[in-house]
């Protein structure tokens, strides 16, 4: 059913008794084209795209849990594409272009607000570093605009500006285009899309082993049955390495877990994203009036998906010195997800040395903003055996060949991304 | 979490500093591979992992800490070296 207006004044007249689930609920067949593993944002964008854009509809999305139980259901829904490196600007910008349209074309409210992405400088060479940024967007065709102190003060005047601020605010990199979407829409709304042009939902089924003729993959061992397929993508980014172990590769990532955060339901407070420049701090405000908050890393390999003491603490620390009217606010809930890091900070979207295995792994902190292309893209990688302009840089071998798409320049150690 | 480093006895985590995976080898070799392997390839267990950590805001000793990475349970730590099998 098509959601409109129309259909809702429909429904509503007839006591909202006749609306349909908005996929089904099959059982697993024994043969697919394309199997996706991993139903959380990027293995249903995929799903969704294979379908949209190639035409390939005898796919199912293999999911050990829910539709979007992971980390598409626990991020902080921050959308942007404020990258220097080419790879990643061309990649995110294609990104952020879908997510412009998404709504219309998935006919479901994601709810993506471009309400601005501000970070602040706090030192004069930060301010440098975000000049020559923002100089990098613009070539590459992104919004950017370099605001001084007294600009960031109109644009965010609740933060500290007062003469006692720990790190006292020198300006701000906005990219007036970022913003938010609502994570869950965003699962759903692929999944329904998906669903409608027959792609199958499989649900509460755990991938366990693959089946594979010499260097050819042919299929799954699942807690539902033998699957085949000549295709399998994975996209199971926080516990890509448990699977692909399974196979005898062993990846350039480590998993860590990322906590966030959301307060109790404020009225309109804040009017964008603004992240801290003198430690890890990020915050925005939902729909529902929440404040949305998140920080570093755990800092420590881990797979439990809840949080440990110390980075709470460290946290709003960070958001104590940037917003010191936080400090009466009280947090609600806290959770984890689990981070596949990657060795440079950049996605992993390729083919690999197994025919007909494909991999989309290695999100670090920025899988969310990435879901419409990466999906786009996986899916190209997947129809066409070989990688979309914009992944074609995203690949395994470019760390023993030297091309690391490094973003923070901060070397082969994980946790720094 | 709680750690116990073995010259100043159980420390809150907050005293460590991480520095990951305690098993991974400097190649005696000039093999790209092994050096691939060596720079970037992790095995990421989803359960007890050998890791290393610094006492940083203590003794600042490096020691191996035997840690499960899904329950953060920590069975052991020890100095390098300490153990044969490493």
């Amino acid at each position: 059913m098509r959601y409109s207006g129309f259909n809702l004044i429909k429904n509503a007249l007839s006591g909202h008794k006749n609306w349909q689930p908005a996929w089904r609920d099959p059982e697993p067949k024994s043969d697919y084209d394309v199997l996706i593993i991993g139903g959380g944002g990027h293995g249903l964008a995929t799903a969704y795209y294979l379908a949209r854009n190639h035409g390939i509809t005898n796919v199912a999305v293999l999911e050990k849990g829910y539709l979007g139980g992971g980390n598409v259901g626990r991020n902080t829904t921050i959308v942007r594409s404020n990258y220097m490196l080419k790879a990643n600007a061309h990649f995110y910008e294609h990104s952020l272009k879908l997510w412009e349209g998404l709504s219309q074309d998935l006919n479901y409210n994601v709810m993506f607000s471009q309400r601005g992405v501000l970070n602040l400088a706090h030192t004069p060479g930060q301010m440098d570093a975000y000049a020559r940024r923002a100089n990098a967007m613009r070539l590459n065709g992104i919004d950017a605009e370099l605001l001084d102190r007294e600009q960031t003060r109109q644009f965010i005047p609740m933060l500290d500006y007062s003469e006692n601020a720990r790190f006292p605010i020198a300006g701000g990199l906005l990219q007036p285009r970022g913003g938010t979407a609502r994570h869950d829409a965003v699962a759903w709304g692929f999944a329904r899309g998906a669903d409608l042009r027959g792609v199958d939902m499989i649900q509460n089924c755990e991938v366990t082993g693959f089946l594979r003729d010499g260097n050819t993959i042919q299929g799954v061992e699942t807690t539902r049955g033998t699957i085949r397929a000549k295709k399998i993508g994975l996209a199971v980014a926080g516990n890509t390495t448990t699977l692909t172990e399974k196979l005898g590769m062993r990846l350039p990532i480590e998993s860590h877990v990322l906590q966030a955060f959301v307060t109790e339901g404020l009225k309109p407070f804040i009017d964008t994203v603004v992240t801290f420049g003198a430690g890890h701090f990020y915050i925005s405000q939902s729909d529902k009036g929440g404040l949305v908050l998140g920080g570093d890393l755990d800092y420590y390999n881990s797979y439990a998906q809840r949080g440990n003491l110390p980075t709470v603490e460290h946290v709003l620390e960070c958001g104590m010195a940037m917003l010191p009217s936080l400090s009466r606010i009280r947090i609600l809930r806290h959770w984890g997800g689990v981070m596949d890091m990657s060795m440079d900070g950049s996605p992993i979207i390729t083919k690999t040395s197994i025919k007909g295995l494909y991999l989309n792994c290695g999100w670090c902190y920025g899988g969310f903003k990435a879901t419409p292309a990466s999906g786009w893209v996986f899916a190209h990688t997947i129809a066409n055996d070989q990688p979309h302009e914009y992944n074609a840089a995203f690949t395994l071998d470019r760390f023993e060949k030297g091309y690391l798409i490094d973003e923070r320049g901060a070397g082969p150690v994980p946790k720094a991304h | 979490m709680k750690i116990k480093c073995p010259y100043c006895g159980v420390r809150d985590q907050g005293e460590f500093s991480y520095e990951g995976d305690a098993t991974i080898k400097r190649p005696q070799t000039d093999d790209a591979d092994a050096w691939r392997e060596y720079v970037y390839s992790r095995n990421n267990p989803r359960g007890p992992h050998k890791e290393l950590w610094s006492h940083i805001a203590g003794c600042r000793a490096w020691i191996v800490v035997e840690r499960n990475t899904l329950t953060h349970e920590v069975y052991n730590s020890y100095l390098p070296g300490e153990n044969k099998d490493d």
